[in-house]
């Protein structure tokens, strides 16, 4: 049975306003709404339609971090995932941990194919899919646009959005492919999916009985906001907006 | 034979297609703007044995009373509450001063289990009052004047944010296997042929906005239900529609409903400013003697302030704009000294019944009733809605659960009817606070500002709401707005960024979002009327009084004519253009489930 594995991330929701904490040590998420991370929806919706068109025949989506990340698997059993996994743990993870512990649930699963999001929008990172593919010694194709499966030929053409536009990759399976904003349009949760994956399991499991350390190795010092961007102001004649270059901004 | 097994069943699909009968849906072929007819689709149908429209504290009251029987009693009855806002609380918004006398009767043990570990130790109520304070506000100056007897909150009630509250009543209502589910929006009633409610479609996902349907269609469900509750808030749109269908307002003899927007913001401030648990509620400027209405400050815990202003909707100047009269509140010395160097952390606005007992329609109907204050139990010269409203959650909660048992045990399957809500209702405390405050209110519309209280301290002190006269509502809220050319323009000054803003900044603030290509939720009965009655003969007041900009007059590039520009992905949910519209030509429907502000800590 090949399956294929999406890793999903709670995030602070992408429409949420988001606050500093007093003492500058993080992003107060006090009364904060959480979601799936928008990237890993639109990983799990290409999962759902792999396994629609056939190429793949189970998806299973896995989700690490504490208690409430279970509500981010139901939601992604309720797209239609089958099953769910989650690592259950209280510490912060970094993206190195996180693809240590996806690399060992895939040497266990055995997946054709670990579909993540590019980044998560909280820590912009930008790195786990990378990461995964190196522990495990997989081919990587970042930023998917496209992506199609030869199951026969046991390899996968994915688009990718470079800045020079798009290029276009052939890989072995198994492989990691990490997904971008055009790739498509997730699905939305039907009531009666709600209700179904509430049926659905949830297999539990930890860092330790996978074997993988996940001490944190960094240490946040300071989180601070951006500075206020100050007001512009309208002038009247190329002369003076060279006078304010020269005399205010300094630049010429 | 095989040609009539194939006509028999199509027979069938269709009796069953035909046992709901509605006005927009799926199920009916749909013209897209290309013109083709795309196929209709039956829509799936979901069972349950009770279904509540809004995830509010009387719905979600109704929903834990009714599990909390079914525990006792050990049955096994299904029920689902849907939101239409994008998780729980998103779309709740109130001042909040809470009296716990319903909470009491839903948990009577909280107060002594709020212990680390214990069943109540997170319940968001952790600020009591701890004064009181009553101020007559002219342009510079305050006077402080007795505190009403209904605005005594020392010691008894408690500030917190509703928004707060209602997500754990969520979570605690979920723990007890109610089926909440957020992000569905409750699209149209569904009818049985004997003119009984069976239960709501929720919208279908996924149409764009010239009615084509997306890659992303999904259809709705149709939510069948052997009793719906209704607790959609102020002018709940599935709660107007029942209101036409079944004649509610008429058969109880009511009042039409009185309305007033509120406008509120939640404020991060400086220590030094900060008093938690003071309350003060304030009457007079910025609003004129005509003007009914009263701003608030409340202070709750940990540096936060809870301010607003609350505008009643039969102000009869068409240039009135309550988001500007609440700027201008925010610039009174009172209120500036304690919010200046601070942050503002959200902003909303919501309309609430003014109406009181005078406009409460019938309760009850074949398959349904309405709860909270779809129906309109808020006690104005208290501005307290959440107590009665829970109350009301929790009676219909027990008459649905005590009806479904009888029928139950009797066998008989079919929409119920509650008998005893509306009798019950009657001898509670519910409505004996009304009864005693009923006619503190129309004083005001009747007599202005200082005779309304002149008659408010009558009605309080002297009679104490046994007068045997009931003021009535002479006349609907948007009945009273007059013409603009008898009116001069109100003008209204810049917002200075630090403690008064714009409606854009404002409206970042709340958090509000919708899908914008789906078809826009606000309907025009008459497209061409903004334009000919709205602009010409009021100055288009929907520009003036809708506090998220969605409505806007723009020249039109052909004409040059003023044309009504509608941005409906603004849309605060308040109400205010469905119930101040001169000619009642808005008509406020229900847009793609999820979308609406994100209130968190209103």
């Amino acid at each position: 049975m090949s399956k294929v594995l999406v890793a999903v991330k709670r995030v602070i929701d992408y429409n949420a306003r988001v606050r500093i904490k007093p003492d500058k040590s993080g992003v107060d998420l006090t009364n904060v709404k959480m979601s799936m991370n928008p990237f890993c929806e639109i990983a799990v919706e290409e999962a759902l339609r792999l396994r629609e068109s056939k190429a793949v025949d189970e998806v299973v989506a896995v989700s690490l971090g504490p208690q409430q990340v279970q509500e981010t698997l139901r939601t992604a059993l309720a797209m239609g995932a089958d099953r769910a996994i989650h690592v259950s743990t209280e510490q912060q993870l970094e993206p190195l941990a996180v693809a240590k512990l996806l690399a060992a649930l895939a040497r266990r699963e055995q997946p054709l194919l670990c579909l993540l999001g590019k980044q998560a929008i909280d820590g912009d990172n930008n790195q786990t899919g990378q990461m995964l593919a190196g522990l495990l010694s997989w081919p990587q194709a970042t930023f998917a646009s496209k992506v199609e499966l030869d199951k026969a030929a046991g390899s996968a053409k994915v688009t990718r959005e470079v800045d020079g536009g798009l290029e276009t990759l052939s890989c072995q399976l198994p492989a990691v492919i990490t997904t971008d904003l055009r790739l498509n349009e997730p699905r939305y949760a039907t009531l009666p999916n709600i209700m179904k994956a509430k049926k659905k399991s949830i297999a539990k499991l930890t860092p330790q009985e996978l074997g993988v350390d996940v001490t944190q190795q960094l240490v946040t010092l300071q989180v601070e906001e951006p500075a206020q961007r100050k007001g512009g102001v309208v002038l009247g004649s190329v002369a003076q907006l060279v006078e304010k270059l020269h005399k205010e901004a300094k630049v010429i | 034979m095989f040609g009539l097994g194939l006509l028999a069943r199509a027979a069938r699909q269709h009796q069953l297609q035909c046992t709901v009968s509605r006005l927009f849906s799926s199920c009916r072929p749909l013209a897209a703007a290309t013109g083709a007819v795309q196929q209709a689709q039956p829509r799936e149908q979901l069972q349950y044995d009770l279904c509540i429209v809004g995830a509010g504290p009387a719905g979600l009251s109704a929903a834990i009373r009714f599990k909390q029987l079914c525990k006792e009693d050990n049955r096994d009855l299904s029920v689902c509450v849907i939101e239409k806002g994008s998780e729980v609380g998103a779309h709740i918004l109130s001042g909040n001063v809470f009296e716990p006398r319903a909470l009491d009767e839903l948990f009577p043990k909280w107060s002594e289990q709020q212990g680390e570990g214990q069943a109540f130790a997170d319940l968001p109520l952790r600020q009591k009052a701890t004064a009181d304070r009553f101020y007559m506000l002219t342009q510079g100056s305050s006077i402080r004047l007795p505190n009403p007897p209904q605005m005594k909150n020392r010691g008894k009630n408690y500030i917190i944010s509703l928004s707060e509250l209602t997500r754990w009543l969520a979570k605690h209502a979920e723990e007890q296997g109610v089926d909440v589910f957020p992000g569905f929006a409750g699209k149209e009633v569904l009818y049985d042929w004997h003119n009984a409610v069976v239960g709501v479609a929720t919208g279908d996902m996924g149409i764009a906005k010239d009615g084509s349907r997306k890659p992303s269609y999904t259809p709705g469900v149709d939510l069948m239900a052997r009793l719906t509750l209704f607790g959609e808030g102020a002018r709940g749109s599935l709660s107007q529609s029942l209101m036409q269908h079944y004649g509610l307002r008429e058969a109880a003899g009511a009042s039409p409903q009185t309305y007033a927007l509120g406008l509120k913001e939640v404020w991060e401030v400086p220590e030094e400013q900060h008093q938690p648990g003071l309350v003060v509620h304030t009457v007079g400027y910025p609003l004129d003697n005509s003007t009914y209405g009263g701003g608030w400050i409340y202070h709750m815990e940990g540096r936060r302030v809870s301010l607003g202003l609350v505008v009643g909707l039969d102000y009869a100047n068409p240039s009135l704009s309550p988001y500007q009269e609440f700027q201008a509140f925010k610039r009174h010395p009172l209120v500036a000294a304690t919010i200046v160097g601070g942050t503002c952390l959200q902003y909303g606005a919501r309309s609430l019944n003014e109406g009181g007992l005078q406009s409460i329609p019938k309760l009850a109907f074949p398959g349904g009733a309405l709860i909270g204050c779809s129906a309109g139990f808020l006690n104005t010269p208290k501005i307290k809605g959440t107590h009665t409203a829970m109350k009301s959650g929790i009676v219909a909660g027990e008459e649905a659960f005590r009806a479904l048992g009888l029928a139950d045990d009797a066998g008989k399957k079919g929409p119920i009817t509650l008998r005893n809500y509306a009798d019950r209702m009657e001898v509670s405390w519910v409505y004996q606070e009304l009864e005693r405050a009923r006619n503190i209110r129309p004083g005001f519309s009747k007599w202005g500002l200082w005779g309304g209280m002149a008659n408010a301290a009558l009605s309080t002190y002297l009679l104490r709401g046994r007068e045997p006269w009931t003021l009535k509502h002479r006349h609907a809220d948007h009945e009273a707005t007059k013409l603009a050319r008898d009116w001069p323009p109100k003008d209204y000054p810049k917002p200075d960024g630090v403690t008064t803003f714009d409606i854009p900044t404002s409206l970042y603030r709340s958090g509000t979002n919708h899908n914008h290509d789906q078809p826009p939720h606000l309907v025009l009965a008459d497209p061409g009327l903004p334009e000919v009655v709205n602009h010409p003969q009021y100055g288009g007041p929907e520009a003036k009084y809708c506090p998220a900009g969605v409505y806007e007059y723009a020249a039109d590039e052909a004409s040059g004519r003023p044309r009504l520009v509608i941005n409906a992905q603004n849309c605060l949910h308040c109400k205010a253009c469905s119930i101040k519209d001169p000619r009642q030509n808005i008509t406020w429907t229900v847009p793609e489930g999820g979308g609406g502000p994100n209130y968190t800590i209103m």
